[in-house]
């Protein structure tokens, strides 16, 4: 067992004892997770469970109150040169895509690794093609975002943050706010993206994405991570009866 | 009908005229700048943690808001000299146009700062880029898109509002006619001609304005 | 400023809401006629319009009032001052109600005007029954904000010489020497009666964007 530990990859995320409160309500509390280089974790639960916030508090979009989180061996600290030194490291995708409407496909795309990481224009400008064809929306490098389709949207996200070459990717509900007929094209590139071995951590109810490449499959509920397994035990066999709870209500029923 | 038209004065006073113009464009301009300091001054005012500037700020919109410009540019006009600041009537002109267009400056400022979405910021600083970033980049030009419009339409406003500073014989247009029809008692053609060249300057100043929309604002949204 | 004084100026107060209430009603009936106009799909009636509206809206409200009070003596009316003034915000209102309504008359969405053709209802019918009634409610903040508008440019009738609020104050104010005084008065008495207008206006337009989401 001890080959097995010495080879298993170094951590990417720590979250020891996270707490955070908005006002005198907790939303988090006493958090535990160990994210390791090239896990894809899949983070679901009810609305208002605080799985959105959990990854918020990675990138410091939400500042926590207790305990503490490492990113890559630098640990999170109120200092705005830590926290940008993280962001450049942690990619994110948003439910409402949030590209910026007065710039293109492509400038959207190389905004942040010339602004934020001093990278040549030429480079960069590389960089976004080679991931825009990726993503397969390289022919719409020109176009603005109001003229692309959700999915289309969602997608240049994708390749917006990936332009940074982070070491690990928030998704918070991607494919939430995209009509059905989007999710698919959404969700391939996220699986292509697993398979390329980056660390993933989702919040997503699409429950046959996270049986395809979850590692571990958590529940949240008020908060509290309840629940954290395999894929196959998750689904299979739940242990809480608040995930069961959960499960019922949001898989197909046969 | 047996009035006979005669635009001979019209045309000796056009030079005059187009100075007024100029006066009239310059007033404008000087009090647009002014109304644009008051108006950024008065978003950052609106949203302090105090709540007794916070009120401050509310209370002189309304009341700007809320009472003819004639008035407030009477009062400004005796209210300064008892204040102790003498000034000629063109630079207290200057002041209230500023004080009136402040008021609906703030209005317009601050409802797009509001109307950038918080999620764009995120987006911003999840990316990796800093505060002062996120504002020059981000957040500015969809911000300036969304006031622009009613800016310059309010710049449009104050520019034909001029006029009334003829009430304390501002040097503007609406004075220069005035002068031109005490003189001549030609007062239809007078003010018909003055009232063509308000318009030409307003359609010239809407062109522009256009253009600059054209150039800097034209992404889509939806 | 003493009693009489006072009284004074709410005679001229009592002018000033003449002079608006005159000013948009029947600014408001001709300006429907323009806001109609102006839709009318009828090209020559829409330019005739869109350049009517245009004018109001490129040229001080001075100007306005001074080109209809020489322009209608010129053509011989000899009026009252008060009657030509009139007729100036009269004018102003109908084109400035007229643009206000044609946007909104815009703002219905097509599939009423669809819907209201297809049960076969004629253009009269369309109007009355379907389309100026969801628009009239959408202007109904910026018609208010005009009215406002309207009442503090009832003040410019002083420039021409017409006794209203503000001339009375200026009358007022020679008599006793005290301006600072007096405009203040003439302020608070224009602000008590533009104010509540405001805020009745803002709150229509809040429920209305609370009612479009």
């Amino acid at each position: 067992m001890t080959d097995q530990a010495a080879a298993s990859p170094a951590p990417m995320i720590t979250m020891q004892g996270v707490n955070k409160w908005f006002g005198s309500f907790q939303v988090l509390t006493d958090i535990n997770l160990l994210v390791r280089t090239g896990e894809k974790i899949v983070l679901c639960g009810p609305s208002g469970s605080g799985k959105s916030t959990l990854i918020r508090c990675i990138n410091h979009l939400e500042p926590y109150q207790g305990g503490q989180i490492v990113v890559d061996g630098t640990r999170l600290i109120e200092d705005a040169g830590v926290i940008d030194a993280i962001r450049r490291e942690v990619g994110m995708v948003f439910q409402q895509f949030n590209l910026f409407p007065h710039l293109t496909v492509l400038e959207n795309c190389v905004l942040a690794p010339m602004r934020s990481r001093g990278v040549s224009r030429a480079e960069a400008d590389a960089t976004a093609r080679r991931l825009l064809d990726r993503v397969k929306i390289l022919n719409q490098a020109d176009k603005f975002p109001a003229q692309l389709s959700g999915g289309q949207q969602q997608r240049v996200a994708i390749a917006r943050a990936l332009c940074m070459e982070p070491k690990v990717m928030l998704f918070d509900e991607p494919t939430s706010a995209l009509d059905p007929e989007m999710v698919k094209e959404v969700l391939d590139t996220m699986v292509g993206l697993a398979e390329d071995g980056m660390t993933m951590i989702c919040v997503t109810h699409e429950m046959g994405f996270a049986r395809q490449v979850a590692d571990r499959v958590i529940f949240m509920a008020s908060g509290v991570i309840v629940e954290e397994a395999a894929p196959q035990d998750f689904f299979g066999n739940p242990r809480h009866e608040r995930t069961r709870k959960f499960l019922g209500e949001i898989l197909p029923r046969h | 009908m047996n009035y006979k038209f005669d635009f001979g004065p019209v045309i000796e006073g056009l030079p005059d005229l187009l100075w007024g113009c100029l006066g009239t464009l310059g007033l404008a301009l000087a009090g647009m700048v002014l109304a644009l300091v008051i108006g950024i001054g008065g978003v950052v005012l609106r949203d302090s943690p105090y709540r007794g500037l916070r009120w401050l700020v509310i209370g002189f919109v309304e009341l700007i808001r809320n009472t003819p410009f004639l008035v407030q540019i009477y009062f400004i006009f005796f209210a300064l000299p008892l204040a102790g600041i003498r000034l000629d009537p063109t630079p207290t002109a200057i002041i209230a146009l500023g004080v009136n267009g402040g008021a609906y400056a703030i209005e317009i400022i601050r409802g797009g700062v509001q109307s950038i979405g918080k999620g764009q910021i995120e987006a911003g600083l999840a990316l990796g880029l800093h505060k002062g970033q996120v504002f020059r980049l981000v957040v500015l030009k969809p911000a300036l898109r969304a006031i622009f419009p009613s800016l310059t339409s309010q710049f449009i406003l104050l520019t034909l509002t001029t006029s009334i500073a003829s009430a304390i014989s501002a040097y503007e247009l609406t004075s220069v006619a005035q002068n031109i029809e005490n003189n001549t008692f030609r007062s239809f053609e007078v003010y018909g001609v003055v009232t063509l060249l308000y318009l030409a300057m307003s359609w010239l100043m809407m062109r522009m304005f256009a253009q600059v929309t054209a150039r800097h604002f034209s992404y889509p949204v939806k | 400023m003493n009693g009489s004084e006072f009284l004074f100026l709410l005679t001229g107060l009592k002018w000033t809401l003449f002079l608006s209430a005159i000013g948009f009603v029947c600014g408001a009936a001709s300006g429907l006629g323009i806001a109609l106009a102006r839709t009318s799909g009828i090209r020559p009636l829409e330019q005739a319009t869109a350049g009517y509206i245009a004018l109001f809206q490129g040229t001080p409200l001075l100007m306005q009032l001074f080109v209809v009070y020489y322009g209608l003596a010129l053509v011989g009316l000899k009026l009252d001052a008060w009657l030509s003034v009139a007729i100036g915000f009269t004018l102003h209102a109908s084109a400035f109600l007229g643009e206000i309504w044609r946007g909104s008359i815009e703002a219905v969405p097509k599939g009423q005007t669809e819907a209201a053709k297809a049960l076969s209802l004629g253009y009269v019918s369309r109007m009355r029954d379907v389309i100026l009634p969801q628009a009239l409610r959408i202007s109904l903040p910026a018609t208010i904000g005009f009215l406002v508008q309207l009442i503090k440019g009832t003040s410019l009738a002083a420039i021409v010489g017409f006794t209203e609020l503000a001339r009375a104050g200026t009358i007022i104010s020679n008599q006793i020497f005290k301006p600072l005084l007096v405009f203040g008065v003439v302020g608070v008495l224009y602000f008590l009666i533009c104010w509540p207008l405001s805020l009745y206006g803002a709150r229509l337009e809040r429920r209305l964007a609370a009612a479009s989401h």
